[in-house]
C-alpha cells in the first residue's frame, strides 16, 4: 500500500494528524528568564503610565469611571498604598522580567507546578498543573491570585482567581476582587506570547483581552527589585483619603485636549474598543483644557484646526464636566494643586 | 488492494490517528472556574440545609463560616476561644465544626457586636464550655465558658430587655475603658473597644502572637457595613474602627499578608482588604458630608446622580436588608443630619 497514491495519502494524513496530536503531551517548556519587549509595544502604559482619565479601550462600566473620575493619586501617598502591587492580570504590563522554571515529581517527573518569579514588586506565583481544586470562597485573596494550568495543544491555559482589589489601567481604572483571568501562554522559539482574558463582574461590561510578547534572555541573571519600604509623604490628617468629589476633578479633559481626541472616547467602555467607533468618533468635539487656577488663556490649547470631520473648532466640555489636567502638565503658577504628585493638595477633600 | 479497500484502510487508520490524538490528549478544557462573589447571609435561611466552614487562618486562629456572622477560634492546649458564636439556630453544626478544629474545652467567648449573627448562639455555646478552675463558676454560676463583651453591649441588651434577648446571652464579663488583656494558650488577646462603631458596644479581638485580627461587623465583605443608629453606631465610629485595624496590621511583603484579618462577614482578607473598604467608606464620607455642608437635604442627597455610593454599588449593594440607600441614609444622620 505504501507504494499506492492511496498509501501515501494515508501516510501523510496519519503523520499530519500525529503531529497535531503530538502537543497534548508535549507540554512546552517555559524555562527560562523572559524581558519584556519595553520598547516595542504598549511602552507609555508599561513604564511612564498612563495619564489622568485615559480610560480608552477599556470595556469598563459607568461605576468603574466613576472610580476613576474620582481617583485623586494622592491616595497612592498613603502609607497602607505606597508598596500596593499590580495584580495578576495587570502586572504583565508592567517594566517586567519573569523566571520561570518547573517542579517535578522527583520520582515520576509529571509536572506539578510552574513557578513564575517577577521581578517588579518581587512576586511569585505558582501555576498549579496537579489538578488541585482552587480555594474557597472564604479564602484570602493575592495580588497574584491562585492559578492552575492545563495544556491545550503547545498552548498552557492557566485560570486564576483569589485577586486583590487592584486596577486594570494603573491610578485609574479599577478591577474588583472577583475577577477572574484565563490566560494563554504560547510560545514561539524564543519569543513567549501572553494572552490574558479577565472576566470582571463588578466593574467590565465585556471580557477585557490583552496579548503581550516577551523574549527569552540569553543571560539566566535575573535581579528581583522593589524593596518597597513606607515613607512619610507630607502631612494629612489622619484618616484622610485624597478623592474628588463627583464633577469637581479638574484633570478630566487634558489628556483627551493634549492629544486632540473627544471627551468621549477618553472615558472608554466597549464601545471604544471596536473599529465601527471611529465613524461615531469623527462626530464628537475634541475636548477643550483649561488648567486650574489659570485665568490666562489655557495652557495645554485645543488644536489649532480639528481634524476634518470632527465637528469643526473645539467645544467645551460637558456641562458640570470641569477642565483638567493630568500627568505631564505643568503645575500651575502659585503651586496650589498637582496634577499627578502624591501630595495631598487643597481641593483633595472638596471642602 | 482495490480501490475501495484501500480506501477503507486510509479511512481506519485516520480514525486510529484520532483516537491516539484524543487519547493523548489527556487534560481537559478548563472548567468555567469563577472567583465567587461575596454574597450576604441569606434574608430566609433553610437552616438545615446551611452548612458551615472551617477554615485555618494564621497561627492558632482559625475562622467558623456561614453560621451568621464569621466565628474566630483560637485554639491551642488551654483550650478553645470564641470570638462570636453565630445564630443560634446554627448552634450545634458551629459547635461540631469548633470540635472539628479542636476537642479542647471551650474557655471563653468574646462578642465583637449586638447582632443576633453574632451573639445568638452565646448560650448555647456557652453551656459547652467551663472555665479554667474546679468548682462553680464566678459569681456562682454554673461552671461554663466565660462570656466578654463591652460594657456597652451589655447595657445595649439590657436596654433592649430579655424578652428579645435571653439573659443567657448578655455577657456576665465586660470591660468598660479601651480595651481588655487576656493571655491564653500562650498567647496575649487583647479587645479592643471601637467606640460608636455598628454599636455603642463594638469590640475588635487581636490574637497578638497568631498575628490575626477579628474585626467584627465595622469590616464586612458582602455589604456596607451597618450602622445601628438606636443602638449608637455612627459612620465615624466604623471608620474610627478601621483606621485602628490598619494601625496595628502589620503587612508581610508589598501590602500583602502579615497581618490577617477576619471580617464580620465574609472571606478572610488583610490590611489591604481593609485598606480599599476604609477608602471606600471615607469618601463615601465625604461626599455626605460635603452635600451637607452646602445644605442638601437628605432627600436631595439620595437623589444625587451619581449617588455618593455609585461605585461602590456592584460589589456591596448585595444585601436586601441593608441597601445603600439606607447606608446613605444612616451615614447622614449619624453626621449630624436631621
Amino acid at each position: 500500500m505504501i507504494g499506492t497514491r492511496s498509501g501515501r495519502v494515508t501516510l501523510l494524513m496519519l503523520g499530519v494528524l500525529l503531529i497535531a496530536g503530538t502537543p497534548a503531551f508535549a507540554q512546552v517548556d517555559f524555562t527560562g528568564v523572559w524581558n519584556a519587549n519595553t520598547n516595542a509595544e504598549d511602552g507609555p502604559e508599561r513604564v511612564a503610565g498612563p495619564s489622568l482619565v485615559e480610560f480608552l479601550g477599556l470595556p469598563i462600566n459607568d461605576q468603574a469611571r466613576q472610580w476613576g473620575l474620582a481617583y485623586r493619586p494622592g491616595r497612592l501617598s498613603l502609607l497602607e498604598h505606597q508598596c500596593q502591587v499590580h495584580v495578576a492580570h495587570y502586572i504583565h504590563r508592567g517594566p517586567f522580567g519573569a523566571r520561570i522554571w518547573e517542579e517535578r515529581d522527583p520520582v515520576t517527573h509529571e509536572l506539578i507546578a510552574i513557578h513564575e518569579a517577577i521581578n517588579i514588586y518581587e512576586q511569585n506565583r505558582t501555576i498549579w498543573m496537579d489538578g488541585r481544586p482552587h480555594p474557597s470562597p472564604n479564602a484570602p485573596h493575592t495580588w497574584m491570585g491562585f492559578s492552575t494550568g492545563v495544556w491545550e495543544g503547545n498552548k498552557l491555559t492557566i485560570t486564576t482567581t483569589h485577586i486583590k482589589q487592584g486596577w486594570f489601567r494603573r491610578e485609574n481604572i479599577p478591577s474588583s476582587d472577583e475577577a477572574t483571568t484565563i490566560e494563554h501562554w504560547v510560545r514561539n522559539g524564543n519569543v513567549w506570547t501572553h494572552v490574558s482574558v479577565t472576566e470582571d463582574p463588578v466593574y467590565l461590561t465585556e471580557p477585557l483581552i490583552k496579548s503581550t510578547d516577551f523574549t527569552l534572555s540569553p543571560s539566566p541573571n535575573f535581579n528581583p527589585f522593589w524593596p518597597c519600604e513606607y515613607v512619610e509623604e507630607g502631612e494629612r490628617e489622619p484618616g484622610e483619603v485624597p478623592s474628588y468629589l463627583p464633577g469637581e476633578n479638574p484633570w478630566v479633559a487634558e489628556y483627551a485636549a493634549t492629544h486632540n481626541l473627544p471627551q468621549d472616547v477618553t472615558l472608554g467602555g466597549a464601545d471604544t474598543m471596536y473599529p465601527e467607533y471611529r465613524a461615531r468618533m469623527k462626530k464628537l468635539p475634541v475636548a477643550v483644557f483649561k488648567q486650574p487656577g489659570a485665568t490666562a488663556p489655557p495652557a495645554a490649547a485645543p488644536p489649532a484646526a480639528a481634524p476634518a470631520g470632527r465637528g469643526g473648532a473645539a467645544t467645551p466640555p460637558a456641562s458640570g464636566t470641569p477642565p483638567a489636567g493630568g500627568r505631564g502638565a505643568a503645575p500651575p503658577a502659585g503651586g496650589g494643586q498637582t496634577p499627578q504628585g502624591r501630595g495631598q493638595t487643597p481641593q483633595g477633600r472638596g471642602q | 488492494m482495490n480501490r475501495n479497500v484501500r480506501y477503507r484502510a486510509s479511512a481506519a487508520a485516520v480514525v486510529a490517528a484520532l483516537t491516539l490524538s484524543v487519547a493523548t490528549g489527556a487534560q481537559q478544557p478548563p472548567q468555567q472556574i469563577r472567583t465567587a462573589k461575596q454574597m450576604p447571609f441569606p434574608q430566609k435561611p433553610d437552616w438545615a440545609k446551611l452548612e458551615v466552614e472551617t477554615l485555618p487562618v494564621q497561627g492558632q486562629v482559625h475562622l467558623i463560616a456561614g453560621a451568621g456572622g464569621n466565628i474566630a477560634v483560637q485554639a491551642g492546649e488551654q483550650g478553645v476561644l470564641l470570638v462570636d458564636t453565630g445564630y443560634e439556630q446554627m448552634s450545634a453544626k458551629t459547635l461540631a465544626a469548633m470540635r472539628k478544629i479542636s476537642n479542647k474545652t471551650l474557655r471563653t467567648v468574646i462578642n465583637t457586636t449586638l447582632m443576633d449573627s453574632h451573639t445568638g448562639a452565646n448560650a448555647v455555646l456557652v453551656r459547652e464550655g467551663r472555665i479554667n478552675q474546679a468548682g462553680p463558676g464566678l459569681g456562682g454560676r454554673p461552671n461554663e465558658a466565660d462570656l466578654i463583651g463591652h460594657s456597652q453591649l451589655l447595657a445595649l441588651m439590657t436596654k433592649i430587655g430579655r424578652q428579645k434577648i435571653a439573659v443567657e446571652r448578655w455577657p456576665p464579663s465586660v470591660y468598660s475603658g479601651k480595651s481588655k488583656d487576656l493571655y491564653l494558650n500562650d498567647e496575649p488577646v487583647v479587645i479592643l473597644h471601637v467606640p460608636n462603631g455598628v454599636t455603642a458596644g463594638d469590640s475588635i479581638v487581636w490574637f497578638r502572637k497568631s498575628d490575626v485580627v477579628a474585626a467584627g461587623e465595622i469590616f464586612n465583605q458582602a455589604s456596607f457595613p451597618y450602622i445601628d443608629l438606636a443602638n449608637g453606631g455612627s459612620i465615624n465610629g466604623i471608620l474610627g474602627g478601621l483606621n485602628h485595624l490598619l494601625e496595628i496590621m502589620v503587612p508581610k511583603h508589598n501590602q500583602e499578608g502579615g497581618t490577617m484579618v477576619i471580617p464580620g462577614y465574609g472571606r478572610i482578607g488583610d490590611e489591604h482588604d481593609v485598606l480599599e473598604y476604609r477608602d471606600m467608606l471615607t469618601i463615601i464620607r465625604d461626599r455626605v458630608q460635603a452635600s451637607m455642608k452646602k445644605g442638601m437635604t437628605l432627600a436631595q442627597i439620595k437623589a444625587m446622580k451619581p449617588s455618593p455610593t455609585y461605585e461602590y454599588e456592584p460589589r456591596f449593594n448585595r444585601d436586601p436588608a441593608w441597601t445603600a440607600e439606607m447606608f446613605v441614609e444612616a451615614s447622614y444622620k449619624s453626621l449630624g443630619g436631621k
